[in-house]
């Protein structure tokens, strides 16, 4: 089944076409790599996903409803969660604080019933800390609960915010390249926590991601951007071998 | 050092996280409560000036230092407050009906004030609500049929059921009882899904908008809130000093209002209290060093603005987390002993963050 399907999407910024008539499929249950040269158009893929930018032309699909009119905050309501390729942490607040804005969707309280802070607010409030505590447990955050983001390992901040994109619940993921800036050691624990997150928690990962070797490793499914056009689609081993791929990383 | 042992969720959601909370606390309290028996009436009311400005403090903190947005036009909800609060009681209103008309007038208004805040930020904002209490103050000097103009306009006594707060004693306790309400509420926003959006909206946009949080609902939310705590703070105020007149709530007062969360410390109701303390001390101070001034300099008649500002540049400067960010130091410092790095606090250059979006 289909869950997210973009059909020819174009974003133009002035005279610069950033993605031109880009149509992808993504399955449910699959880890879906988008990898191209620097300047290739994959975070701005991202972020027409997540609408941050309209697109100029063509639509984007999510579990067979449109997505490409909605606005942005609804695009987290329907189960659709992202990180950011240089981390965008909520800086001030600790991990737990983090993760539980995380949980900002699932709110059933209105305002009056927060300020007066009934039952009905502290008991949402445990189930949503018991939740964050699973996600902890899974990504191994314990250690860091506490402490403010600005104190934290670059390494770390990745994890907090994968953290706190699954916190959201979402049938979907989008991974903006979450591996830069980690070493060889955390990239290795990377792959295993995007097959936990693929496999047990059962959601759909997109990734944007340059280290081959992850790609290798963890996709089903393969796109390539070059000058914000497709130039091939296809499972890791087609792409490697792809001459339009080849030439589009070391030129003619 | 002290560690706290979790063992419930709970512990995290409460307001006091250990005993040595609770006595302090506790003690606190209980000398707020003997305070106005031991301190003659002119201490007693300004500790009760104090009050009030610790409850607009919590309204403009609760915009500035939880959702990032500058205002430099409180001054005005704090005059609409005011003004509706007298004119509801001149009308026949009993007091707490019309103190909570005049809060629920200020609501509306931050409401409405808060709707270009969704497109602007920063000094841009601080620019418009400067413009919109300038605009208030004009309204409040030319509607003369609510407001009496120039000539102002007398509020009457505080009562509940025909008993009498007038008294500087039964004022200072019906300031403390709102004070307290008031935290109350703001702690409880706080540590709920709305005031994280808040703080979510503070530390970055995008991200929280991708986290799913409604930026314009968030943002009118918090503005509406705000007004109506600073609204809360200008009723009360209207009876401490008994008859408005439209030059009392100038821009100097909103500046006053920004210097108490700035010095007291951006992200924390702790600050609020300490800059209220501060802003409530620094007349008298100021006072004082006119006196013990050489007489060519202690008289030049723009003073005390000028010394605000100093001081707001000072800490923006050398302590941008303010008194309560000092204080968490010299906490650290003593139980740490002798392990304290001084580099614990020093601020780092952050990573890079995502500016493809902005």
């Amino acid at each position: 089944m289909t869950l997210l399907a973009a059909d020819n999407v174009s974003i133009s910024f002035g005279g610069v076409h950033a993605v031109r008539d880009v149509s992808f499929e993504v399955a449910a249950g699959q880890v879906y790599s988008i990898i191209g040269p620097n300047g290739a158009g994959k975070t701005t893929l991202f972020n027409l996903v997540s609408r941050l930018y309209d697109v100029d032309a063509g639509s984007i699909t999510f579990n067979g409803e449109a997505i490409t009119r909605v606005p942005p905050h609804q695009v987290a309501e329907r189960g659709i969660a992202r990180t950011f390729q240089n981390t965008e942490l909520f800086e001030h607040e600790t991990v737990l604080k983090n993760l539980l804005i995380g949980h900002h969707v699932h709110r059933q309280t209105a305002l009056w019933e927060e300020l007066l802070f009934l039952p009905k607010v502290r008991e949402q409030d445990l189930v949503f800390r018991q939740q964050v505590e699973d996600v902890i447990d899974l990504l191994d955050l314990q250690s860091y609960r506490d402490q403010i983001i600005g104190n934290l390992p670059f390494g770390a901040r990745k994890m907090v915010e994968i953290a706190r994109a699954l916190c959201l619940g979402p049938q979907l993921i989008l991974l903006d390249e979450p591996s830069s800036g980690l070493n060889p050691e955390e990239t290795e624990d990377l792959s295993f926590w995007i097959e936990d997150i693929n496999e047990e928690l059962g959601i759909t990962v997109v990734m944007v991601e340059h280290d081959m070797n992850l790609v290798n490793q963890v996709s089903d499914r393969v796109l390539v951007l070059a000058d914000g056009v497709v130039i091939a689609v296809g499972t890791p081993s087609e792409i490697q071998g792809h001459p339009d791929v080849l030439r589009a990383y070391l030129g003619d | 050092m002290r560690f706290v042992l979790k063992t419930r969720y709970a512990q995290d959601v409460d307001f006091f996280k250990h005993n040595g909370q609770r006595f302090w606390y506790a003690l606190l309290g209980l000398f707020v409560f003997v305070a106005p028996f031991l301190l003659d009436d002119f201490y007693t009311g300004e500790l009760s000036l104090v009050f009030i400005y610790a409850i607009a403090g919590i309204g403009l903190m609760l915009l500035v230092g939880y959702t990032g947005l500058v205002s430099l036009g409180h001054a005005a909800f704090l005059a609409i407050g005011a003004y509706a609060h007298a004119y509801f009681m001149t009308e026949g209103a009993p007091f707490i009906v019309s103190l909570i008309g005049a809060t629920a007038v200020c609501v509306v208004i931050g409401a409405i004030v808060g709707i270009p805040s969704l497109r602007m930020t920063g000094i841009y904002l601080a620019v418009a609500t400067l413009a919109f209490a300038q605009i208030v103050e004009k309204v409040l000097a030319h509607w003369e049929s609510v407001t009496g103009g120039h000539r102002g306009m007398a509020v009457p006594e505080p009562e509940i059921f025909s008993w009498s707060l007038g008294t500087p004693r039964a004022f200072y306790f019906l300031v403390l009882l709102v004070l307290i309400g008031a935290l109350f509420v703001a702690l409880n926003l706080l540590r709920s899904p709305t005031g994280r959006a808040m703080i979510a909206i503070r530390d970055s946009e995008i991200s929280a908008q991708a986290m799913g949080i409604h930026l314009a609902r968030v943002k009118t939310t918090s503005f509406a809130v705000s007004a109506g705590f600073t609204g809360l703070a200008g009723g009360l105020l209207a009876h401490k000093i008994g008859y408005l007149a439209p030059d009392a709530f100038t821009i100097l007062i909103s500046i006053q209002l920004l210097l108490m969360v700035v010095v007291g410390g951006l992200g924390s109701m702790h600050g609020v209290i300490y800059g209220a303390v501060f802003i409530g001390l620094l007349p008298q101070g100021i006072a004082f060093l006119r006196e013990s001034l050489p007489a060519g300099i202690g008289q030049i008649p723009g003073l005390e603005p000028g010394i605000f500002g100093l001081i707001l540049v000072l800490f923006l400067v050398y302590e941008p987390l303010g008194i309560f960010g000092r204080w968490i130091k010299i906490r650290l410092f003593f139980s740490e002993f002798p392990l304290y790095r001084k580099s614990t606090y020093k601020r780092q250059k952050s990573y890079l963050r995502t500016e493809r979006v902005h």
